[in-house]
């Protein structure tokens, strides 16, 4: 499934799976991903999936690259390992103060704003990885006549909770961090939790996540 | 507790990102966790090896300007690493500090910590060991995701920092050191080194290029020669690592440092070898640096010299 090994620097494996990005590809990752953490090798020091590529960062002091490019050319997954999924649920409110980017997002789409809310409330999205910063995840996919690039410009400050879209995905903020995705609205829900060690993030690559409307009096409660 | 047993440091003056930082935490990039701890771990590894800490001990962390500390306790010893400037304020007087010497305090005494000099980072510790918090494993200060002691945040004024233990059998000891600085930076080509014009990839090793005061322990902004891309100016989102340069939209390159993000979507021009990031962190804004190409196997070997070397040094502590 990996298609190809290369070196990231002179401490890390950068392991492609391909250029495309689709879910299938994506589950690929995420298979090898869980496998290798599980085999919990001495000397790997981080483990990153994102769409299409796996980087494996190891301690050079343990590893060398052709050595440890070996040993995960040697790991076989079968095809039909099941991924642990998860459907998580999660409150946005659109209220004008949280949708910061709504009349771009009209403009660009040519579509009325209740029809841009209904379209991408209608949906499950995949999470295909997270990161970035802690917790973020990185969700897909947006209806074709959904997409659209990123801001020009990008924030220097997008508020925690935000909840964002550009070409096939949508993300959530989880801190406020600098970012340039286009914002329709806000969650009150903590998804990144730094006193669960265990499992901080709400959501992990592989679950589902379905966004439900609230209204700013349900945000407030929630939030309180 | 009461307060005549306690052992603390207050801070008059917090100085500039002054964190707690050790070796930082594995194994948590897939949640958005990077590495982070000490920027500089050679002079992390030498600092606790002159105060005969354990390897991991929590150390503090300044940028450019250190903390100013008032001492209130039993007598303790203290050390700094780094090239940075420092007076000892006690009953007697005022003294002038130095690198990589172990100095006495008493109930009283202050430590300020007036500068860096030519490099960024600067290391303060004690024989013992600070009371601090552990998350994930680290006591490191990540101060984008406010994870790690003080709530994450960096040090302010009036914080008070708690001594838990005090090594009593501690022996004073020192290193005659002065720091090793580096002008040339040797990287090993990226995975997207073909999106850059022949003419782009000559410039990016033959010119220099000038550190920007957008550096911190994120990543480090350069600039210089435009690199033009010739494919797409984006990337599929992927996994970073420490020492990456990518190269934005708009032809700079930036250099992926401690506290990074830990996905990117700008192509990777190159990666600094493992050998030279200590020194690389410690270039301070409106210096010029110059990239190598450099090998993967040079790369590994030269990783292996480079750790020898910081070995030596800390066989060189008398």
């Amino acid at each position: 499934m990996i298609k190809n090994i290369l070196n990231l620097g002179d401490a890390a494996l950068y392991c492609d799976f391909g250029s495309d990005v689709n879910q299938e590809i994506n589950s690929n990752v995420i298979k090898y991903f869980y496998h290798i953490k599980k085999l919990n090798l001495k000397g790997i020091t981080n483990l990153t999936p994102s769409y299409n590529k796996l980087i494996i960062s190891y301690d050079l002091n343990i590893h060398s690259f052709l050595s440890l490019k070996k040993k995960i050319e040697n790991i076989e997954i079968k095809e039909n390992n099941k991924l642990e999924k998860n459907l998580i649920e999660i409150p946005v409110c659109c209220d004008n103060d949280f949708a910061l980017d709504i009349e771009r997002v009209e403009n660009k789409l040519k579509l009325k704003s209740e029809i841009i809310l209904e379209k991408f409330f209608s949906k499950n999205y995949f999470c295909y990885m997270t990161g970035f910063v802690a917790g973020m995840p990185f969700l897909g996919d947006l209806d074709q006549e959904m997409r659209l690039k990123r801001l020009e410009t990008p924030r220097v400050k997008v508020p925690k909770g935000s909840v964002g879209i550009t070409e096939q995905f949508c993300n959530i903020y989880s801190f406020e961090t600098p970012g340039g995705w286009n914002i329709l609205g806000n969650t009150p829900q903590n998804i990144f939790d730094t006193s669960n060690q265990s499992n901080p993030n709400l959501v992990n690559p592989g679950d589902t996540i379905k966004f439900y409307r609230i209204t700013l009096d349900q945000y407030n409660e929630i939030k309180r | 507790m009461k307060s005549k047993d306690r052992n603390y440091f207050k801070i008059l003056r917090a100085g500039i990102n002054t964190t707690y930082q050790d070796l930082g935490r594995n194994n948590l990039y897939h949640i958005g966790i990077p590495f982070s701890g000490a920027m500089d771990k050679r002079n992390f590894q030498l600092l606790n090896s002159l105060l005969q800490n354990d390897y991991n001990s929590p150390v503090i962390e300044f940028a450019y300007q250190g903390p100013h500390l008032k001492y209130f306790g039993k007598d303790i010893f203290f050390c700094i690493s780094g090239n940075v400037s420092f007076k000892i304020i006690t009953k007697e007087g005022v003294i002038d500090g130095n690198s990589y010497q172990c100095y006495l305090l008493k109930n009283g005494d202050e430590v300020d910590i007036r500068s860096t000099n030519k490099s960024v980072y600067g290391y303060f510790s004690i024989n013992g060991t600070f009371g601090v918090d552990y998350y994930w494993g680290s006591c490191s200060i990540n101060t984008q995701a406010q994870i790690g002691p003080n709530n994450g945040n960096k040090f302010s004024k009036d914080l008070e920092i708690e001594i838990i233990d005090i090594n009593n059998s501690f022996n004073k000891r020192k290193l005659d050191y002065l720091g090793s600085t580096i002008e040339n930076i040797r990287v090993i080509k990226g995975t997207n080194y073909d999106y850059f014009s022949e003419s782009s990839q000559n410039k990016f090793f033959k010119e220099s290029f000038k550190i920007t005061k957008l550096s911190d322990r994120m990543g480090m902004r350069l600039e210089g020669p435009k690199i033009e891309n010739i494919v797409d100016p984006n990337i599929k989102s992927e996994g970073l690592v420490k020492g990456v340069i990518q190269i934005t939209s708009a032809g700079d390159p930036i250099i992926m440092l401690s506290d990074h993000g830990t996905i990117g979507g700008y192509p990777k021009i190159a990666t600094v070898i493992s050998a030279d990031y200590d020194r690389l962190v410690q270039l301070t804004p409106g210096s010029n640096i110059k990239f190598k190409d450099a090998s993967l196997e040079d790369a590994e070997t030269l990783y292996k010299l480079y750790q020898m070397e910081t070995n030596n040094l800390i066989s060189q502590i008398k």
